[in-house]
């Protein structure tokens, strides 16, 4: 073929052309700008405005953050320093505030001389949650898990060890009745037996156990009341407590609502419902107005544990409402699998179902648990002081009276850590669970 | 050939209530009612016992007597020579008014937010992804109180707006924004407005016809019908003509500086509108991220179906994406609008006289009615978000694909 051309066609190029770069415009930083920035005239005037109000926002406050002041122990010293630093007036932020008031937006009023105690247990509660929430770590740390709440209750409350542990001793004997009766009375006799034991040893040995222990051989740290806690421990233990305690209730809640049988049926829809149907700040009130009203006469408990209590059941209700929608998203054949494999309905939700259904609700649980976490400041309204009550000390006190956006910038960072670490361990969380291949 | 046997008739034994499925359930009902119900019992006990030793009954006659204060936000008429019972009302409204203007707001943000953050413009997307960040990861009672803070202390005070002062009125001399609150002008109903209002609904009427025939002359012959200019033009024309025949029946009186506050106008608490706001961006954060999560669910064949079809661009949005996206935004929305209701009690922060503090602040601090005024507030609550989710699950049956 060749040799015709070559008769007919005076020239054939032979090389190919050197690839030319594209345009100016359609190439690196340009082409980004033209693509993602001014595609069109509205996204252009949309970037124009977004631009300006950064630009705003950033002149406003940058400088005031930047050259903030940050050595004083009042608000008048820190006004002296800025006049003298940047002249009369000039607009700085005053981060001495923090500084001074440290110890209490962390602790509240709990002893200097225990600060020791919340970083240990804050330190043991890290370590006892590595091992649930990564894999990779060894599993002989569950046993640190295991262990944590009641060496953290000590730590924080103080007072003899006997009490803690006589409380984990009854885990213990439930345990054991479990796992060692069995072959003697049955699995349902040895199930009655493990829950029905502990309880009666809490409510009648329990007690006497602790005290005679302690008069023996006392053990102990000096006691600090729930009133001292204040500040971010504060939120960090009632957030902590309500989310451990608040996810096994609301998984049992769940496979009540998603229950044949109707009275178990009725009684948790009525739960959930109720309770969700009511705002938090209502059930507050009530665990601080109305809870004496309906316990026996004459026993009254520390306000903390109430709105624990009232913040776990709160809690519950809602991770039952997600934990039933994973229920209800899994295909019927899995239910139907593991009844064909002659599993009874325990052993079915605990190996088959609850596995997968709790998967699938991962983002949901992590999204009530931030709920959770953000709504421990609700507790400064009956009389506690998480770190928006403190702020509100602090600002009546005379040094630091008229203080405002510093004390809300830190606690506002400190939440929004917490929650975007959640938030973003529950992605990471759901990728690794992830068993489709995509 | 008898192969069938009979079902073993050894007659009922107890150990068949544990050991026997067919019973067992049954089993298991029977003790937890008893359960249930004797802690229900326990509790219902010490209530009674613990009433009786305080010498208080159980008695909501406190509603039919004088409540003795003022609640300086109103939008029914109630004075301190009113009842308790009338307090609640005035709660009641109040709560209402601020949960229906911030669901109508977040929704706004929300969709605007939603929307923008799948936008391909880089800077939008990004100010978009900060906004529902930050306003998700920090709690809401923090919101509300740095934004009443903005309010009252970087307005200026009524003071300043007086000759040769610091501030100035907005608008066209309209509008005051003050550390008091903001006041705007106030709407005087005069001769012939009723006409203007009478004509305003029939005008909605109009419109409402008009869609509703454009519709069906679209499903019939497939002509399209200007429904947007005609429904705006139908909105606005007949309410400004009549409001010029009928010689202006509707003034305004603006508000005026008058001694140390201003006059005249309506105010607007700050109260009011740092909730509002606050509950609004909460939640918008909350609702951009269901209505992304709608939009992105809705599959990427769709569009490029809508387009093969040589459908433009803004009616793919309307007639492919939206309808198929709003079956998953609906129901997450609808909690979010729950959610905002009940966040509403968190009026307390900034004084605020919702339903929680006059029924279950003041009233119960009054009468000392803890019992009765909580249970009430409850009930209101409750009932509150059963028909906020029933209404808008209604809505959500009209939109669901309808499966035959």
């Amino acid at each position: 073929m060749s040799e015709i051309h070559a008769q007919t066609v005076s020239y054939v190029r032979e090389t190919m052309l050197p690839e030319q770069e594209p345009p100016v415009t359609e190439r690196g930083a340009i082409k980004w700008v033209r693509e993602n920035l001014f595609s069109s005239w509205l996204n252009g005037l949309l970037t124009l405005i977004s631009l300006y109000f950064v630009y705003w926002v950033l002149s406003h406050t940058l400088g005031w953050m930047v050259y903030g002041i940050w050595d004083a122990s009042s608000l008048s010293e820190c006004r002296a320093i800025r006049d003298e630093l940047y002249g009369e007036g000039a607009n700085v932020a005053c981060w001495a505030v923090i500084a001074d008031r440290w110890h209490q937006l962390l602790f509240g009023f709990y002893p200097a001389e225990a600060y020791w105690r919340p970083v240990l247990a804050l330190i043991l509660f890290g370590g006892a949650l590595a091992p649930i929430l990564f894999d990779g770590l060894p599993r002989k740390m569950l046993m640190l898990s295991i262990a944590a709440p009641f060496v953290c209750y000590w730590l924080l409350w103080g007072g003899t060890i006997w009490g803690p542990a006589a409380v984990a001793l009854g885990f213990v004997i439930g345990g054991m009745i479990y796992a060692y009766s069995q072959s003697i009375i049955g699995v349902l006799g040895a199930t009655i037996a493990a829950v029905l034991v502990p309880i009666l040893y809490w409510l009648f040995l329990a007690g006497p156990i602790a005290g005679a222990l302690g008069n023996t051989l006392p053990i102990g740290i000096n006691a600090i009341g729930s009133a001292e806690f204040g500040g971010f421990l504060l939120a960090l233990v009632i957030g902590a407590s309500g989310i451990i305690l608040s996810m096994p209730l609301g998984v049992v809640l769940a496979l009540g609502r998603q229950s044949d049988l109707f009275i178990i049926n009725k009684f948790s829809v009525l739960f959930i419902e109720v309770i969700r149907g009511v705002p938090l700040i209502v059930w507050l009130f009530t665990a601080s107005l109305l809870l004496n009203y309906f316990l026996p006469p004459g026993s009254n408990f520390d306000l903390m544990l109430r709105v624990i209590i009232m913040v776990t059941l709160f809690s519950s209700a809602y991770i039952a409402e997600v934990v039933r929608g994973g229920l209800a998203a899994l295909p019927r054949g899995q239910y139907e699998g593991a009844d064909s494999l002659g599993l009874n309905y325990w052993q079915s939700m605990q190996l088959i179902i609850l596995p997968q259904a709790l998967k699938i609700s991962i983002p949901g649980i992590v999204s009530s648990f931030i709920g959770l976490f953000k709504d421990t400041t609700l507790v400064v309204f009956v009389g506690l002081s998480d770190p928006i009550g403190f702020s509100n000390l602090i600002r009546a006190t005379t040094d630091w009276n008229g203080i405002y956006w510093e004390l809300f910038i830190f606690i506002g960072l400190c939440f929004f850590m917490f929650c975007f670490a959640m938030s973003r361990y529950s992605q990471y969380l759901e990728r690794k669970l992830r068993t489709d291949h995509r | 050939m008898t192969a069938m046997t009979d079902p073993p008739n050894e007659g009922f034994r107890l150990s068949q209530l544990i050991y026997d499925t067919r019973y067992r359930s049954m089993t298991i009902q029977a003790v937890a009612f008893m359960l249930i119900m004797a802690g229900i019992i326990w509790l219902a006990n010490n209530t009674v016992q613990n009433l009786s030793a305080l010498g208080k009954d159980f008695d909501f006659g406190f509603l039919w007597s004088r409540a003795g204060y003022d609640i300086n936000q109103r939008l029914i008429e109630y004075s301190n020579d009113s009842t308790h019972g009338r307090a609640a009302m005035v709660g009641i409204a109040n709560t209402l008014l601020v949960a229906v203007l911030g669901c109508v707001l977040a929704t706004l943000l929300g969709v605007i937010a939603g929307v923008l953050r799948l936008s391909k413009n880089w800077v939008v997307a990004r100010l978009m992804t900060f906004y529902v960040e930050g306003f998700r990861n920090i709690p809401l009672l923090l919101w509300i109180i740095v934004i009443f803070a903005v309010m009252t202390e970087s307005t200026p005070q009524p003071r300043d707006f007086r000759e040769g002062g610091t501030a100035s009125m907005i608008l066209n001399d309209t509008v005051a924004i003050t550390n008091r609150g903001i006041f705007i002008p106030n709407p005087v109903w005069g001769e012939g407005s009723g006409a203007l209002i009478a004509i305003f609904l029939a005008s909605l009427v109009g419109i409402w016809a008009f869609r509703r025939y454009a519709r069906k002359l679209q499903e019939q012959t497939g002509q399209i019908l200007p429904v947007l200019w005609v429904s705006l033009g139908l909105f606005f024309a007949p309410v400004i003509l009549a409001y010029f025949i009928l010689g202006r029946p509707v003034t305004l009186i603006y508000p005026e500086l008058g001694g140390f506050n201003f006059t005249g106008g309506i105010q607007v608490r700050n109260s009011l509108i740092a909730l509002w706001i606050a509950l609004s961006l909460y939640t918008g954060a909350f609702i951009a991220e269901v209505v992304r999560a709608g939009i992105l669910s809705v599959s990427r064949g769709q569009t490029e179906a809508a387009f093969a079809l040589g459908i433009q661009p803004s009616r793919t949005m309307n007639l492919v994406i939206l309808p198929q996206a709003l079956r998953v935004i609906i129901p997450p929305l609808i909690s979010q609008y729950l959610n905002l209701t009940k966040n509403s009690s968190l009026a307390l922060a900034v004084g605020y006289m919702d339903v929680r503090s006059t029924l279950g602040g003041i009233t119960i601090n009054q009468t000392g009615r803890e019992l009765e005024g909580m249970l009430l507030l409850g009930v209101f609550y409750l009932i509150t978000s059963l028909i906020i989710s029933s209404a808008m699950n209604l809505y959500n049956n009209s939109v669901k694909l309808k499966e035959r």
